[in-house]
């Protein structure tokens, strides 16, 4: 008797299904807002930018072209980003509760591309990439730092101590982002942008460039599956069933910190994004990442986006910063898997 | 199969291991014993390339530490003490990551990858409880799912830290018969920490009694739990205890 080999991964069934989810997500935040757009009219507007059809009818043309879809786009792109980097750094450290925000990673890449503005720090001929390469250097220092004080407290990376260094971290890196806001003034953008994110003026340059970033570390990463299932089990035991241990620890936190040094310098601090879908996800697609990780890639497209309509639609006219809604949303998460994990032990 | 030379470990700035040299051969059993603080987990995590550590471990002649994590994991495997699994991962993906040395970067699991998996499920007695989560198991069923996982590793060394600790008698039993079932197979050798000498004599062929750090005796497992040593390193009579111990189920 021949025996097939199982699939674990995402089957092309739930691929469709997920991107079905994710473009019909997409089309509703188009449409919603303070002025609705019928979905025809949406569509239209968008097949005639990509293919140069009929377009739509003033204002709706120019309302999903030049205002809602540049932004939905950039939500859909960095909610992706952001929770796949947190579903990777939970399996790697087997900590649910790490996240860009919660480990600090998120804070050290802000801080840096405060520092990158303030000092006019810039790539000559790529004056965007100044800020974006000080953002992923010092997120990756950030997250050196604080795993590294983090093991010199309890060798055995316990959940607490990682969180707790990683929140002192992000408070030291918002008081050092306050001081140079303070000191620099009208060059850099407000504190608030910083601490707490916000896509209202992301463009299309935007979006490509985090569709350039998620393709190549999304890559790395849904590639790192295995491996990160056997961090996800124990590291002695990823050792032992022959995972090359500081290669993948290296790798994944290189990918990571360069996707969230991009995202941070795009849409500043939105916290707790990689803590919300990837718990949302496991209760879906169970624990295992060659499912989790598609699925909350696609999952982190859908939450963000919505959370995003939430933040322009809630108490219209007035706009709450993105990263207020998800941190309302993911404090509280944050408490409930925290007193998950103590039951457990 | 196995050769050690001149091997040491120190941990923060303490010479935990002293140099030492032993070497395994093909159906060997070799029992690591000695006192709490001996020096035995830590000797076992060094030999499973856990921690760094001065001197030579050779795998049929090669450099262990040059070897490919990968290639390593194919020649030995490590069955650790405790097992902090963190997500609700069934029982089977458990099992399954034991086949990661035989597979590649874009080459999944075959066919015959799965048939290690499987083999080795009902080998452990786990075909009932392969789809539920291993949060849910109990310490004896957990340690099987981890024996499984070295078995369809399929490894030529195994290297278990105290495999039945914590574990009551029939499964301690289980496990010590698994083990010794699998060593069966010609070209397979075992290293084991093991804190019951009674065991360590029924099972082991060689043993290497440590004593803070330092080797006591090595050699046949007899030899080396013989009254006199286990007297030195131990600081009592171990046999007269066990015997007494005995006493009291024959008088029952």
């Amino acid at each position: 008797m021949s025996i097939k080999p199982r699939r674990e991964g995402f089957s092309p069934r739930d691929y469709l299904l997920f991107t079905l989810a994710t473009l019909g997500t997409a089309l509703l935040c188009v449409c919603a807002g303070s002025v609705p757009v019928p979905p025809g009219d949406a569509l239209r507007a968008v097949g005639s930018a990509l293919f140069g059809l009929i377009p739509a009818d003033e204002p709706a043309q120019t309302i999903i072209l030049s205002l809602r879809l540049p932004r939905v786009l950039a939500s859909g792109l960095v909610g992706a980003s952001l929770s796949l980097c947190g579903a990777a750094m939970q399996g790697l450290l087997r900590n649910p509760l790490a996240d860009g925000s919660t480990l600090g990673v998120a804070s050290g890449a802000s801080l840096g591309a405060v520092i990158a503005i303030a000092f006019g720090i810039t790539i000559p001929g790529l004056p965007q990439l100044g800020v974006m390469g000080m953002a992923m250097l010092t997120a990756f220092l950030s997250l050196v730092l604080i795993l590294s004080l983090a093991w010199r407290m309890d060798a055995s990376l316990s959940t607490n101590t990682i969180i707790l260094v990683g929140v002192i971290f992000s408070m030291f890196a918002s008081a050092v982002i306050s001081l140079a806001v303070a000191f620099s003034g009208p060059r850099l953008r407000s504190v608030t942008f910083w601490t707490m994110g916000s896509l209202s003026t992301a463009s299309y340059r935007d979006g490509l460039t985090l569709l350039v970033a998620l393709a190549v570390c999304g890559a790395v990463l849904l590639f790192s599956a295995r491996e990160l299932n056997a961090f996800a089990v124990g590291e002695d035991n990823a050792r032992s069933v022959g995972v090359n241990v500081k290669g993948v620890k290296l790798r994944v936190m290189v990918t990571v910190s360069v996707l969230i040094g991009v995202c941070v310098s795009i849409g500043g601090t939105i916290g707790f994004v990689g803590l919300v879908t990837p718990h949302m996800a496991r209760l879906i697609v169970g624990p295992n990442h060659r499912r989790l990780l598609p699925a909350v890639l696609f999952s982190g497209a859908i939450f963000l986006m919505l959370t995003d309509l939430a933040a322009r639609t809630i108490i219209s006219p007035i706009e709450l910063p993105l990263g207020v809604v998800t941190s309302l949303i993911g404090a509280v998460l944050f408490v409930v898997i925290f007193m998950r994990t103590r039951r457990v032990r | 199969m196995l050769a050690v030379k001149g091997l040491s470990v120190t941990l923060g700035g303490q010479q935990i291991v002293h140099p030492l040299d032993f070497s395994i051969q093909d159906g060997d059993w070799m029992m690591l014993i000695g006192p709490n603080g001996a020096g035995k987990s830590t000797l076992l995590n060094a030999l499973a390339q856990g921690l760094a550590y001065q001197g030579s471990i050779t795998f049929d002649g090669r450099d262990v530490r040059h070897m490919k994590a990968r290639e390593r994991a194919r020649s030995m495997a490590l069955l650790s003490q405790r097992h902090g699994v963190g997500y609700a991962f069934t029982a089977e993906e458990v099992i399954r990551l034991g086949r990661y040395a035989q597979t590649g970067f874009l080459r999944g699991e075959s066919g015959e990858d799965e048939r290690h998996v499987q083999e080795a499920a009902q080998l452990c007695g786990l075909q009932n409880i392969l789809h539920q989560s291993v949060l849910t198991l109990s310490g004896g069923e957990l340690q099987r799912v981890f024996l499984a996982q070295v078995f369809a590793q399929n490894p030529r060394l195994l290297l278990l830290d105290e495999p039945a600790n914590h574990l009551d008698l029939p499964f301690q039993r289980q496990i010590f018969e698994l083990i010794s079932g699998w060593l069966r197979t010609p070209g397979r050798a075992v290293i084991s920490v093991v804190h019951d000498l009674s065991l360590a004599r029924r099972y082991g062929k060689t043993a290497l009694l440590l004593n803070r750090g330092h080797v006591a005796a090595q050699g046949a497992a007899t030899d080396v739990l013989g009254r006199d040593a286990l007297r030195v390193v131990y600081g009592m009579d171990v046999h007269a205890w066990m015997r007494e111990l005995l006493r009291g189920w024959e008088e029952a």
